[in-house]
């Protein structure tokens, strides 16, 4: 089917600008909430829940550039993919120390792989990015290895 | 919107087996917690708040419950059965069926590797449907302080 072609496949390796966010006490409350977390130091803003970071590090696009099924254009860094539907696909995570309301973390993203499978329904593109984030002193916090499907 | 386990004594290598569950916990997203979810993640993809959209336009045979808010359901799984016990270290989910506003899904996991000398803890946790069908499964890494 080959919908992905050289062009696009050139994008793999390639590295988004790094993006620098201090983690606000009431982001963390408001996470915790809406996930319905049990353990206080989530509930108090105290310490992030590990899948906070999902979409944590995005920039926030206008509202002119929300596409009308509610993402924003181009908010997916990479190849401009001939499938336009998306789902997430999954995620593998390494702890390496807890995020705790005021850190001040920077997030690099980097496209690791792209591919095509056949779906039950249909051609499936599979993206799968790495985001590496580190804390003010350049140590390790969290490694996101994040799989998004266009169908 | 869930039911809160009592959490036995304290998870350590020397009480722990193989094959030993955690405990299960219910799931039932609603408009909103879906709607506070996508907020808190600023996700504004109309499958998790505009039905008509939702079915007519993407397919789908309703509003979709998010898969990194079910992965959120997985690593409290690991979490809340841990407390201060220990420290979760790596995960990972896939989102394997779609799950929809209505469903009542169910997490839980189990033990599959305990290394006393390290004090690491693998399981194996998974989000399953009415049908008991393991939608979402994931596996989890843990230390443990004693």
């Amino acid at each position: 089917m080959a919908l992905l072609t050289e062009e696009m496949l050139g994008w793999i390796g390639r590295s988004e600008p790094p993006i620098t966010v201090t983690v606000a006490r009431r982001d963390i409350q408001k996470y915790s909430t809406a996930t319905e977390q049990q353990l206080d130091r989530y509930l108090s803003g105290d310490e992030a829940p590990p899948m906070f970071v999902f979409n944590f590090f995005s920039e926030i696009p206008l509202m002119s550039q929300l596409r009308p099924d509610g993402l924003a254009r181009g908010s997916v860094p990479g190849p401009k993919l001939p499938l336009k539907r998306r789902m997430a696909g999954g995620t593998r995570i390494e702890m390496h120390r807890p995020i705790r309301a005021g850190d001040t973390l920077t997030a690099t993203r980097t496209l690791v792989d792209l591919y095509e499978k056949e779906g039950r329904t249909g051609p499936l593109i599979f993206t799968e990015y790495v985001t590496r984030i580190v804390d003010d002193e350049g140590q390790p916090v969290l490694d996101e290895h994040l799989t998004g499907i266009a169908r | 919107m869930s039911q809160e386990q009592p959490r036995q004594e304290l998870p350590s290598t020397a009480t722990l087996a193989v094959g030993d569950q955690l405990p299960t916990r219910e799931h039932v997203a609603t408009n909103v917690s879906l709607f506070l979810y996508n907020a808190a993640v600023w996700n504004p993809h109309r499958i998790h708040y505009d039905e008509p959209y939702t079915t007519q336009v993407e397919g789908h045979a309703g509003v979709v419950i998010d898969g990194p808010l079910q992965g959120d359901w997985i690593t409290q799984v690991v979490l809340n059965w841990l407390g201060a016990a220990g420290e979760l270290k790596e995960f990972s989910y896939s989102n394997r069926q779609a799950a929809h506003l209505g469903d009542t899904l169910r997490s839980t996991g189990k033990i599959t590797a305990i290394d006393p000398t390290t004090r690491t803890v693998e399981l194996d946790v998974w989000i399953s449907n009415e049908a008991g069908e393991a939608i979402t499964p994931g596996t989890a890494v843990v230390v443990l302080n004693s």
